[in-house]
């Protein structure tokens, strides 16, 4: 006997992803998931955010790692309250580790959530955490190519901010090819050459994240 | 890559369905997977025949309808499927795409004794 299921495979983890959204719409967080490869410079994201919007909102980080606790030391530096998940061998965060977490964190004391999550161009993009918008943080050296090598990932973000554009005097990455590729499978997306390490292009990536903020601030 | 968390996902859906239809035993899922999620389906398989040992669903086939890439073209407004991951539109090479298809990831169907 064949029976009709037609339920999604991920279902259990969406229905976390809401309750997690709804926790944050009601303590007014504006969540944000950064998703990258490895080395792309997700960290280095959330401190150069961090240090661009402290004077204007409360900054959270959650750390999200295979292992370790380097990146949450890292930012916890700054003097923001961090929390770090260490997944243990998955390759991705979920709804279900992000919703102990946030049971970890001063949400009242929080405007802003950034959620870096595993390096990975393939598993994070499958899994909602609730967070209200997602950023792929590419990188020169990783080469043109990536939005046609990794297409889900490529169509799932609000943002791309492309980093280490301070090397590009000395890599072979054709920032016009990459736009247009982004662009071609991901016509609303809002594209961001930065560096990281100079802080070129920051205010610009700050200006937009901000912006976007304004619905679900004003605590 | 995260093949175990999706079959633990969905031999939970499994699961309830079974109990729920009073199943001896399930012989086969009938997965619909897009091929844009990058899920390998003989992992599936390799997770589920773990997972379902000592359950109603011990020994079942695991089945995948794998949905290829869709897209129409916000130029010329055609719809295709994408082939070998070349996204441009096959009719005017049009490369502003909107993907209509290919992310799928859910159980259609069980079988059951």
């Amino acid at each position: 006997m064949k029976i009709k299921v037609l339920r999604d495979i991920l279902g259990a983890n969406e229905q976390i992803a809401r309750k997690n959204r709804e926790l944050l719409e009601k303590n007014k967080v504006f969540a944000v998931n950064i998703m990258a490869s490895p080395g792309a410079g997700k960290t280095s994201l959330v401190l150069q955010t961090i240090k661009a919007l402290r004077d204007k909102v409360k900054v959270g980080v959650i750390e999200g790692d295979i292992s370790s606790s380097i990146d949450a030391q890292t930012v916890g530096k700054e003097g923001v309250p961090v929390v770090q998940i260490n997944t243990g061998g998955e390759c991705h965060l979920d709804a279900n580790m992000i919703q102990n977490a946030l049971n970890n964190l001063p949400l009242k004391e929080i405007d802003l959530l950034l959620i870096e999550n595993v390096g990975n161009l393939v598993c994070p993009a499958e899994f909602n955490l609730g967070e209200h918008r997602k950023v792929l943080v590419a990188s020169v050296p990783e080469g043109d190519d990536k939005p046609h090598k990794y297409p889900l990932m490529f169509t799932t973000v609000d943002a791309v901010v492309l980093n280490k554009t301070d090397l590009l005097p000395y890599v072979k990455f054709n920032t016009d090819a990459f736009t247009k590729a982004v662009k071609g499978i991901n016509a609303k997306v809002a594209i961001f050459p930065v560096s990281c390490t100079t802080g070129n292009g920051i205010p610009a990536w700050s200006k937009w994240l901000k912006a976007q903020m304004r619905p679900a601030r004003n605590k | 890559m995260h093949e175990l968390a999706i079959t633990q996902s969905m031999f939970d859906i499994v699961l309830k369905q079974a109990e729920r239809s009073k199943a001896k035993k399930v012989t086969k899922i009938n997965l619909v997977i897009g091929e844009m999620t990058g899920v390998v389906s003989d992992c599936i398989q390799f997770y589920m025949d773990f997972l379902s040992k000592g359950t109603v669903a011990e020994g079942v086939a695991v089945s995948v309808i794998s949905v290829p890439p869709t897209a129409k073209c916000l130029t010329c407004s055609k719809a295709f499927t994408v082939k070998e991951l070349e996204w441009t539109c096959p009719h005017c090479g049009g490369a502003s795409l909107e993907i209509t298809g290919g992310k799928e990831l859910f159980v259609e169907s069980i079988e059951v004794d």
